[in-house]
């Protein structure tokens, strides 16, 4: 199989020691695998996501992520842009289209741009959720055929969430009920949580913050909901989903009398261990709910 | 009242709905809700609006203006885009709800401690510092958004979130001294200034037009 | 006459029943000349076989004995013989467990379908048609509007001729008053062009059409095919036309504003009703608008829709009109294009049709406000106020308007009801004083007669409901109740002009089929082609009028002294007046009082004793005969008791069956026919009716016979009830066995 290329955003979070930094070390694990070469974009930078909104305005966060486009087609001419987290993934979508059909979005961007010397230039590459890249070039049957270590006895609640399921979605996946995350589960040999009800419902997003009693309230339900379907763990393939959904527990168990305990891994930790990864390059130390399931496979 | 509050309610006196279609992101949408309230019934923090994006876009219509704009009802969004994915009618509802939001706070019409709105302009600020967020400075500025005391006991409260998140390599506390940057922060912070003198200069004509 | 029994052993026949046996009842019981098995009776072979006994054995009474009539009907369709079917394969094998047990009675149940297919055979005779009259190719058209011009050149354009009358000095109708109409396609462009002038032309240009104006009918006699229609103009003139077929399509009047005061109605000349708007824009051509009270440009207008309708306060018009939120958006239009401000306030907005959404879009687009709002007053004192509840916001609040637009509603230009003159005519005969007076009165409120029809049964088309004229909105809904006159357009029900032109291409249809089919001398549908019509025995007749009331289609006129005169090509061959004769006088060559009544006595009625009940169920053919094939295709288990014989319509149904049916020791007798009243699904408008009508007179004669009531019931079905009607056989059964076998077995 020839190396495919990327042209690789992979966002704040992903930093050395930072909220999903372990989401990027499996990811590269994965890529390791699968022979995907990830071209990282020289100095990219934030993309405001979705609460840059109130800061920020209309063009001004428009701008970070033209910069990071015009950054991508200078240095990563000809690759499709990809991005681990949904919120970067959407926020630069998001730009994206409205770069190409709002001439003054696309005026008023480059004339921002111009001060740094550089231009959102014609034919904008394609942005995609790392996701996209798997089910779309890779395929399931060919993660399949590198799975080593099936995860055998299993069952793993997919939780979409929002970002990366609206308001463009995966290709061929309803809204309502994605089924992505289920095949890939499948695929590596585990099972999942069939009509699995809070699959799409929000966490909270950044509100974790700014309204953590509502926000938690919605986590509860995410998690009760896999508990119902007698899920070992959840898989999610947002940054944002994984941190509310994980490391909020104890505080959910205080205020509901809940005994809540369930790992919240990424789809790439689960692919790590099932390619036959060690613990370590799966990232599994990241979770703070230890997956000790799949470190126990791992060994 | 801000002096553009003032005048835009001047210019705008008898059509807020035409103020919305000139000022806010998305806004020429507003007019093609039919009144169907899928998104009312679709929105995670819907029992928390005091009037929900349906409500609010006739509100819109029926001209008032104050009672918009001084809600805290779109400082309930959460991004997740449910409303956009189910709206019949294809309106961006999340986007709407955002450009509300984003106009009251430039009319300085946001209600006082409004935790959402106290933390998106931290957020802003934070990554536009340096290009980069900065997860521990803008957790820490957001403990202590509501004074001294309260952040003590917030940072108290989230001990354990953030000894765990340290202990799995999620957190460095080594980040309150700098951290995470791009190279070119002065470039991105003149682009910044570039770009919001642009937004800047198109309400200024608004406010003439 | 000679009768041929063929039975199939196919589809499992022989595997469940003895065929030789079957065979043998043919000839025994049955008085079958000849009785033969088949291993496939459908196929070439077979059907060759009953061929070669017609054509060299004389057999001209052929029983099928496998499936049911309503299977192989072009396999078994011999052309010069009496047909029938013994239904052993739905009608038995099917709906029977196959077990030891259930073998005798199972087998019972054939012998007897063999035994009644023999007796029908006997007594059918071969039908032909009448000759009453030959081909006619051409039709009446009675309404000048976009309805009555669509039919009239759909009609000349398929070679028929045309006469198109129209009581006004003018083409047009209501789509000449417009200024603009909605779209027929692509919503989103806004209101277009009527392009009435076009269809004036090409009504005008096509030498076919001839077009009669300030004309109106003065008299129609006659059926299908053989219409007389007397025409008279304003000045007096008159002239006859002689047409095959007549479509009324004599469209609405907007529903009065002046019963309307709390929404401003009659109060303020700036309140309108939608289609008063229109002549203000079409005067205005694309200027601003100005209000009638002062002549003063109108910069903000208010519409306010279901005006008097979607209401169930008195007097108000309860149904929706279908076009007046399309309309009411597409005049808003009108206002924002002149530079004025509209507001629609509505409850619900519907916006029906292909181009409906898009419409309302459009409208949107232009800035039209749409509030959801509950009128509660339109205050009228120099300028305008409404005030209203919002509903989303769930307030009192008001807006302030040039003019208001009330969205009424549309009520049909039909004739006076016929059946209130009928009412009227039994009220004098029966003395009623009360009676008369009310009903005088109110046919004194009725509009003129439209059509003039010299009926039986009055001067018009029955209406269905608030005036409009019948639709079967289902299976037939451009027909009426009179065969070969067709309403088309808003007289038919509430719809806008891409509606109306289709039904008027419908309706033009339908009357080009109804001049043949009368040419043919068979009969319009749900009885397509049968060639049989009522023959009576003047003789016997009492002149009792049964059957020229009671004929759902007003087909039967009387002659001077009062005898039934059928005119064939107004029936639709239901048997409804088979069903009413109180003397049995009246019936068709292939249906009649003796082919039930022969089947029905040639079942083997076993004694008091045997606990084998015996259950008559008479079902209708159009809905519940189907349901029972059907019950039969998914194996669905009915008693082995049960006796099925279909007939044309419950209204068919003599209740000299029921007598003789109890007489003859049956134990119980179900009557299924479709649904009536108001939302009738019955396939002859009143078949059901008539017969849940006489059904209910029938305990007098159980009391006579000491029977208990319960032994006779009727039910509305339908064709989806494929579990409820075996459930109500085998419920029967029940009941059979809780209040015991009928003592009249012999």
């Amino acid at each position: 199989m020839a190396k495919r290329e990327y042209s690789f955003y992979p966002g704040c979070s992903s930093q050395s020691k930072a909220s999903s930094a372990n989401y990027l070390k499996s990811t590269k694990t994965i890529c390791e695998e699968l022979d995907i070469q990830l071209n990282e974009i020289p100095d990219w930078n934030c993309c405001a996501a979705s609460i840059g909104y109130a800061g920020g305005g209309e063009l001004p966060r428009m701008t970070l992520s033209a910069r990071n486009i015009a950054l991508s087609q200078k240095h990563n001419a000809g690759q499709d842009i990809v991005a681990t987290c949904a919120a970067c993934w959407l926020a630069t979508r998001e730009t994206k289209e409205r770069l190409e059909h709002d001439a003054s979005i696309l005026d008023g961007a480059n004339q921002a741009l111009g001060e740094i010397g550089i231009k959102v230039e014609s034919d904008i590459p394609k942005t995609r959720h790392m996701v996209e890249v798997l089910i779309e070039d890779i395929g399931y049957e060919a993660i399949g055929s590198k799975v080593k270590r099936p995860l055998d006895g299993l069952k793993i609640a997919g939780y979409v969430g929002c970002q990366t399921n609206r308001p463009f979605g995966i290709d061929g996946e309803s809204f309502e009920n994605p089924r992505y995350l289920d095949k890939m589960v499948e695929t590596l040999g585990a099972t999942p949580v069939e009509k699995y009800d809070k699959k799409v419902s929000c966490c909270g997003g950044a509100l974790m913050f700014s309204e953590p009693e509502k926000s938690q309230a919605l986590v509860k339900d995410i998690i009760e909901a896999a508990y119902d379907g007698g899920a070992d763990m959840i898989v999610t393939p947002c940054p944002v989903c994984q941190m509310n959904v994980e490391v909020y527990q104890g505080h959910i168990n205080k205020t509901y009398g809940t005994k809540f305990n369930i790992p919240v891994v990424y789809y790439s930790t689960l692919m790590s261990v099932a390619f036959g990864r060690s613990a370590k390059e799966a990232a599994l130390e990241g979770q703070m709910i230890r997956a000790k399931k799949l470190e126990d496979l791992a060994k | 009242m801000s002096n553009l509050n003032q005048t835009m309610l001047e210019k705008y006196r008898s059509n807020f709905l035409k103020e919305v279609e000139a000022n806010v992101e998305e806004g020429e949408w507003v007019k093609m809700c039919m009144q169907c309230g899928v998104c009312s019934g679709s929105c995670p923090m819907g029992p928390h609006w005091a009037h929900p994006p349906q409500e609010i876009f006739m509100m819109i219509r029926a001209g008032k203006r104050e009672e918009v704009l001084s809600s805290d009802s779109m400082w309930m969004c959460t991004s997740c885009y449910n409303c956009i994915a189910r709206c019949p009618r294809g309106l961006p509802i999340t986007h709407i709800m955002h450009g509300l939001a984003t106009y009251a706070k430039r009319l300085g019409l946001v209600p006082q401690e409004q935790p959402t709105a106290k933390f998106a302009q931290r957020f802003w600020d934070n990554l536009s510092k340096t290009g980069r967020v900065n997860e521990l400075k803008l957790g820490l500025s957001l403990y202590f958004m509501n004074g001294f005391g309260e952040g003590i006991k917030t940072a108290l409260k989230m001990k354990d979130v953030g000894m765990g998140m340290v202990k799995t390599g999620r957190m460095n506390p080594m980040e309150i001294l700098g951290g995470h940057s791009c190279k070119d922060k002065a470039g991105i912070q003149k682009m910044l200034k570039k770009a919001f003198e642009i937004e800047e200069g198109k309400i200024a004509e608004n406010k003439m037009g | 006459m000679k009768i041929g029994a063929y039975v199939c052993k196919g589809c499992g026949i022989e595997e469940r029943l003895d065929t030789v046996q079957l065979a043998s009842v043919a000839k025994r019981d049955g008085k079958a000349a000849i009785a033969k098995e088949h291993e496939f009776l459908c196929n070439a072979d077979g059907v060759a076989m009953i061929q070669n006994d017609i054509d060299n054995e004389g057999v001209n009474r052929v029983v099928i004995v496998g499936c049911s009539r309503r299977a192989k009907t072009e396999a078994f369709s011999f052309e010069g013989v009496a047909i029938t079917r013994a239904n052993i394969r739905e009608g038995v094998i099917w709906v029977r467990p196959d077990t030891d047990e259930a073998q005798e009675t199972t087998q019972e149940m054939a012998d007897d379908y063999v035994r009644m297919g023999c007796a029908e055979a006997k007594h059918m005779k071969i039908p032909d048609a009448s000759g009453e009259q030959s081909l006619n190719r051409h039709i009446l058209v009675v309404g000048g509007g976009v309805a009555g011009m669509t039919a009239a050149i759909e009609a000349a354009k398929a070679g028929y001729k045309v006469d198109l009358v129209e009581k006004s000095g003018q083409l047009g109708g209501v789509l000449g008053q417009l200024y603009k109409r909605v779209p027929a396609k692509n919503g989103l462009q806004g209101p277009v062009d009527t392009n009435v002038e076009q269809l004036v032309h090409t009504v005008e240009a096509l030498s076919d059409i001839t077009v009669h104006l300030n004309t109106t009918v003065a008299k129609t006699e006659g059926a299908p095919g053989r219409f007389a229609v007397e025409l008279a103009t304003e000045s007096g003139s008159t002239s006859e036309v002689t047409v095959g077929a007549i479509i009324q399509a004599t469209g609405f009047t907007p529903y009065d504003i002046n019963k309307l005061p709390e929404l401003g109605g009659g109060k303020s000349p700036d309140v309108v009703d939608q289609l008063a708007f229109e002549a203000l824009a079409k005067g205005a051509a694309g200027g601003a608008i100005k209000r009638p009270s002062d002549g003063k440009e109108v910069k903000n207008v208010v519409f306010i829709q279901c005006a008097g309708q979607r209401s169930d306060q008195k007097g108000h018009l309860p149904y929706c009109s279908g076009h007046c939120c399309t309309t009411s958006i597409k005049q808003a239009m009108y206002v924002k294009e002149a530079g004025g401000d509209a507001t629609v306030l509505f409850d619900d907005l519907r916006t029906p049709g292909a181009v409906g959404e898009d419409f309302y879009r459009a409208g949107q687009e232009r800035g039209v406000t749409f509030s959801k709002g509950k009128v509660s007053e339109v205050q009228a004192n120099g300028s305008l106020k409404v005030n209203f509840t919002d509903l989303i916001l769930g307030e009192e609040t008001a807006a302030e308007a040039d003019m208001v637009v009330l969205a009424t509603g549309m009520v049909p230009n039909s004739g006076p009801d016929p059946y209130a003159q009928l009412e009227l005519e039994q009220a004098k005969a029966d003395g009623n004083t009360d009676r008369v007076a009310t009903l005088e009165a109110s046919l004194a409120d009725a509009p003129a007669s439209i059509l003039n029809l010299d009926y039986r049964q009055g001067t018009d088309v029955p209406h269905l409901k608030h005036g409009f004229t019948d639709s079967h909105f289902i299976c037939f809904p451009y027909e009426t109740r009179r065969t070969g006159i067709y309403t088309a357009g808003p007289v038919r029900r509430p719809m806008d002009i891409g509606q109306a032109t289709e039904d008027a291409v419908g309706a033009a249809l339908k009357a080009i089929q109804a001049c043949e089919n009368a040419a043919l001398g068979q009969a319009a549908h749900p009885r397509s082609g049968d060639l049989s019509f009522p023959k009576f025995r003047k003789e016997g007749c009492t002149q009792c009028k049964r059957c020229t009331v009671e004929c759902p289609f007003g087909a039967i006129n009387e002659d001077e002294q009062r005898y039934p005169q059928f005119n064939e090509s107004r029936c639709r061959r239901c048997g409804t007046c088979m069903g009413a004769c109180p003397v049995r006088v009246i019936s068709f060559d292939n249906y009649s009082v003796d082919t039930v009544g022969q089947q029905l006595k040639a079942v083997d009625i076993p004694d008091e004793f045997s606990e084998k009940p015996r259950l008559l169920i008479l079902a209708c053919e159009n809905d519940a005969y189907p349901a029972l094939d059907m019950a039969g295709m998914t194996h669905q288990e009915i008693s082995a008791f049960a006796r099925i014989i279909p007939v044309r319509c419950l209204g068919s149904v003599n209740t000299i069956w029921v007598t003789d049916a109890l007489n003859s020791g049956y134990d119980g007798v179900v009557l299924m026919g479709c649904q009536k009243g108001d939302n009738y699904q019955c396939h002859f408008v009143k078949g059901s009716e008539m017969a849940h009508y006489r059904m209910s007179k029938i305990d007098d004669t159980l009391s006579q016979l000491n029977l208990e009531k319960e032994r006779v019931q009727t039910f509305e079905v339908s064709i989806t009830d494929i579990q409820r009607i075996p459930k109500i056989i085998n419920d029967m059964e029940t009941l059979i066995g809780e209040i015991g076998m009928s003592p009249f077995k012999f």
